[in-house]
């Protein structure tokens, strides 16, 4: 089952966007907060984030959702410093409507491409109902 | 005692640290400003696991780096903890340093900050303050001069690379949100790139 991580600068944003996110899930339990500083204070941590994708990992890749600023700069190093090789792949997202859309198809059991696509139409759900 | 390598890095976190406000302040203007006390959280954190009798100059900035990845928080995290771990490539295995090691150094870190911040010079970033210091030891260095010449004319032009800074307006980070009213502002991150700079310069005038 595809992994999701959520990046944010803020850990409550990412505990609450995953909090919504596993509503969704089904039986996917690998869907993993990783927001703020290792002392809880408002920032970005690539170290951190990048064994958040590890623990992420099941095999069948990883999506990212992100924020901000530093919280892509950061995923991105992320990325590069990856020792094993994880199909991880940031998705061009809003961070909320993203990870819930990518939680409903991951616990499809579908591949990365699909989560990441889910993830990725999320930007276009009009609010003006 | 401590290795050269770890008083250099001591000089410049010191700098860094002394200059926590001044920074915050510029980056008050056209940012979030958090670039100094970021920066310097970072830096007291790297003054606090380095360890002080490690001497091969890969295996410290490579450290240097990774902990600035972790502890800054801000995109000047990811920046500069990638400049010093690109700074370590070609440097991994060697305790001292050569005027052409310079050159390869500057390549390596602005290269590295290139990739990640997909930047250009002229956009009001880090870049401003580095590439003309680069330029201008790579033409000392050829000329050559000795290495606290190539250092002093490098941090010159870093210095007018500052300058520079306040007459364009940003296009990257958190100042392009004020476009042209980022104009009459220097740049913080041009600003600590040159702090680092000449706490390299001092240090290597001092030895």
């Amino acid at each position: 089952m595809v992994g999701i991580v959520v990046v944010s600068h803020s850990k409550k944003v990412a505990e609450g966007v995953v909090e919504l996110a596993a509503q969704m899930a089904g039986a996917n339990d690998h869907i993993i907060p990783c927001g703020g500083m290792e002392d809880g204070s408002i920032g970005t941590d690539a170290v951190r984030i990048m064994e958040a994708i590890s623990d992420a990992n099941t095999g069948d890749g990883v999506a990212i959702l992100v924020d901000l600023g530093s919280g892509i700069l950061s995923t991105q190093t992320a990325l590069d410093l990856l020792e094993e090789p994880i199909d991880a792949r940031i998705a061009d997202a809003p961070i909320l409507e993203g990870a819930v859309a990518a939680a409903a198809e991951a616990g499809q059991g579908t591949s990365l491409d699909a989560v990441i696509g889910a993830a990725e139409e999320a930007r276009t759900f009009s609010k003006n109902l | 005692m401590a290795s050269k390598i770890y008083q250099c890095v001591e000089q410049i976190g010191n700098a860094i640290i002394e200059n926590k406000d001044f920074l915050t302040d510029l980056d008050r203007e056209i940012g979030d400003a958090d670039h100094g006390v970021n920066m310097a959280r970072g830096f007291t954190e790297v003054l606090a696991v380095l360890p002080q009798e490690e001497a091969d100059l890969g295996v410290v900035l490579k450290k240097v780096g990774m902990t600035l990845l972790s502890k800054v928080g801000g995109a000047s995290g990811p920046l500069y903890g990638t400049a010093y771990m690109k700074a370590a490539v070609p440097l991994a295995g060697k305790t001292s340093l050569t005027v052409a090691d310079g050159k390869a150094v500057f390549e390596a870190v602005i290269g590295g900050i290139q990739m990640r911040g997909k930047a250009t010079r002229g956009e009001k970033t880090m870049l401003d303050a580095l590439i003309p210091a680069q330029e201008a030891y790579v033409a000392a260095a050829d000329a050559g001069a000795d290495a606290a010449t190539c250092l002093e004319k490098a941090c010159e032009a870093a210095r007018e690379g500052v300058e520079y800074t306040k007459t364009i307006a940003a296009t990257k980070g958190r100042a392009s949100y004020l476009g042209e009213r980022s104009i009459g502002h220097q740049d913080p991150g041009a600003t600590s790139a040159t702090i680092t700079l000449e706490s390299i310069r001092d240090f290597v005038k001092g030895m």
